[in-house]
């Protein structure tokens, strides 16, 4: 079959265009989605294609906005939510976490909220610290919401087209340098499950488990440690929750060595709850060195480029940490 | 299974003019007052646990406006929503069952008071956060609006409520988007301890729809015809597509916030003087003296409903415990 190559933000508006094609209860709520294009002008042409009623601008209310998403799901649609950034989930965070998270619990399982939140992750833009959070672990930290966090094209839309089979909350976390990364997507539909984790790459000396943008970067990091004489394998947790620790401890049998990369803070990050299912785990015994967590730094991203890139793990910074671990200490 | 004749609206003029629908608002305003009697009592006694709220003495707000809605309408409520629930037609026993933390009460146990939904009769649910149903109530609203029918959702919240951020983005987005939206406003002078003076600088709440662009309206919330009159001009005016309209009901609870409240922040003057103006009394001689009902009518309704109450304890009572073997398996709902 021949590849098609598109990028990030195309994939994710193909998903929802094939969603909006195929099912009426599906439409986006969101703040300059419509003729702006959104954002990051992942909405583009939507609004053009599938008109106002479908493609909503908003005023700029996020908590308003989701609440009216929560509304909408639980009276049958499909609501999509765009945030501009994933700062901004703080503005709506009642809704989220008290209301769709919860309301299918609470109403002893009445009704459900089967709804999209699209949330524009990460730093690396030289936005600063209101602009640039990875806020993942809030939410996979919140029993009743899906957190799913797809690290490429192929990824972006197989995970979105199954968010939207869901009839629960998924908080769809999109990383902003990704956007106008490219990679293979097929044109017809496909879905990727929910609470699977992937093995982008095979080695056998050293275990990274990643997720977003840390996925690429980690594969890149790879490739230049086979130099080094360094056979890295590579697990994209691509749902946080639920999620899937069989792959990753498949693999920590195998090599004995893991490092856990996030963009996030270290401090009570999603890496923290991976680190401690793997001690709980099968591979915990198999592990020849300690565990490794390559995180963020414990602050808020700052603006300056050189600093920015001084708090969250950068390629070089993958590789000297993998090289270490690979040589124990 | 025990719930109130479905209540009605009269082809013209108000609900006490009219037999069948004084009858059924009659009906409602004593079950609620029954029920969260009883609840009160069973909670006293130690026979019910956790925390519940009561709507004693703004009864005919939920009832007059749920005179005014269809069965396909929906409302959202508030954690004061035991009205609300049994006005739009909850079964009482499911609603006692929940309280006593039975598995066939509406939540199975999860959720108690402040969670009861009953989708049959268009409840999407109460809310324990303050304010949260109210853009959850405009999303409804949205949804019936994209579907093109001409339903109507009923947004309950007090005046503790108005003073939230959900409230106002709520307000606006009905507002640009004309949705079929009635936002109730119960003003019972209280958010918790804090007095509407303390917490707002305008003397009625129903101003703050002009700031938005619609119509507010102040009522009598302790009259159920004037409640029922205003939620059906405003009901109309949304199924007609013209959108939102702020109806605030001026009402009273009797009873404390909650159990923990020891009415330091009122007066004794202030809660007899309106006991004085109880809806109840107040609708109850209205029908005796306009002829709409005879006293031996009126007892009989008072008799039913409170027969409902005791039934709904009593099968309640009976039913098996919330189940934990089903707990972790209630977080998420299972894909088709």
């Amino acid at each position: 079959m021949t590849e098609r190559i598109i990028t990030y933000a195309e994939a994710i508006r193909e998903a929802i265009g094939q969603a909006m094609e195929t099912d009426d209860s599906v439409f986006m709520l969101g703040e300059d989605i419509g003729i702006y294009g959104g954002a990051f002008g992942v909405s583009a042409d939507l609004y053009h294609r599938f008109g106002k009623d479908r493609i909503i601008d908003t005023p700029i209310s996020e908590l308003g906005i989701v609440g009216a998403a929560v509304g909408a799901a639980l009276v049958g649609m499909k609501p999509i939510v765009e945030l501009q950034f994933s700062d901004f989930t703080a503005q709506a965070m009642d809704q989220i976490v008290n209301q769709a998270a919860k309301i299918h619990f609470m109403l002893g399982g009445a009704l459900s909220v089967p709804m999209v939140l699209r949330a524009p992750s990460g730093s690396g833009t030289g936005a600063a610290a209101q602009h640039s959070q990875s806020l993942e672990a809030w939410f996979a930290h919140v029993p009743g919401l899906k957190v799913v966090m797809p690290s490429s094209p192929y990824e972006a839309k197989g995970l979105l087209l199954s968010a939207l089979d869901d009839p629960n909350p998924v908080i769809f976390v999109e990383h902003k340098l990704l956007y106008k990364t490219s990679g293979n997507v097929p044109e017809e539909q496909y879905r990727i499950p929910i609470g699977t984790s992937n093995l982008v790459r095979e080695g056998k000396d050293l275990t990274i488990v990643a997720s977003g943008v840390m996925v690429s970067r980690s594969l890149e990091a790879a490739e230049s440690l086979k130099d080094s004489g360094v056979d890295v394998e590579v697990i994209d947790i691509r749902s946080l929750s639920p999620f899937d620790a069989g792959p990753m401890n498949e693999s920590i049998l195998k090599t004995g060595k893991v490092m856990l990369v996030q963009e996030a803070p270290n401090h009570g990050g999603f890496m923290s709850e991976v680190a401690a299912q793997i001690a709980e785990g099968p591979a915990l015994y198999s592990l020849t060195e300690p565990v490794k967590r390559l995180c963020g730094l414990d602050v808020p991203i700052p603006y300056a480029p050189q600093l920015e890139k001084s708090v969250v793990p950068q390629l070089d910074d993958i590789i000297s940490n993998a090289l270490e671990i690979h040589r124990g200490s | 299974m025990t719930s109130i004749n479905p209540l009605l609206a009269p082809d013209t003029g108000s609900i006490s003019e009219d037999p069948a629908s004084a009858s059924a608002a009659l009906e409602s305003l004593l079950s609620i007052r029954y029920f969260e009697e009883a609840v009160d009592g069973l909670f006293a006694r130690g026979l019910m646990h956790g925390t519940m709220h009561l709507s004693i003495g703004q009864e005919a707000v939920a009832t007059g406006v749920c005179a005014a809605l269809r069965k396909t309408d929906f409302i959202t409520s508030t954690h004061r929503g035991h009205g609300h629930c049994i006005a739009k037609g909850a079964d009482l026993t499911r609603m006692m069952a929940e309280l006593l933390a039975k598995q066939t009460g509406y939540c199975r146990g999860r959720g108690g008071s402040m969670h009861i939904a009953d989708v049959e009769t268009g409840n999407l649910g109460a809310n324990g956060i303050v304010a949260g149903g109210i853009p959850i109530a405009a999303g409804a609203a949205l949804a019936q609006k994209m579907k093109g029918n001409d339903n109507v959702v009923v947004s309950f919240f007090g005046d503790g409520a108005t003073n939230e951020g959900a409230f106002h983005e709520a307000m606006n987005l009905a507002a640009i988007w004309d949705l079929p939206v009635v936002f109730v406003c119960e003003n019972n002078k209280y958010g918790m301890s804090g007095s509407t003076e303390f917490s707002m600088r305008i003397d009625q709440i129903s101003e703050r729809a002009g700031s938005y662009g619609f119509p507010g309206v102040t009522v009598d919330g302790n009259d159920v015809d004037a409640v029922f009159l205003a939620a059906k001009t405003a009901v109309e005016r949304a199924r007609a597509g013209e959108g939102p309209t702020l109806i605030e009901c001026m009402t009273y609870r009797h009873k404390g916030h909650s159990k923990s409240d020891k009415n330091l922040y009122r007066t004794k003057e202030e809660i007899e003087a309106w006991k004085a103006k109880d809806p109840l009394g107040l609708f109850q001689e209205r029908l005796v003296e306009q002829g709409t009902l005879v006293q031996e009518q009126v007892d009989v309704i008072i008799e039913k409903a409170r027969n409902a109450v005791r039934s709904a304890i009593t099968e309640a009572s009976e039913a098996p415990d919330s189940d934990p073997a089903e707990i972790l398996s209630s977080v998420y709902r299972e894909a088709k």
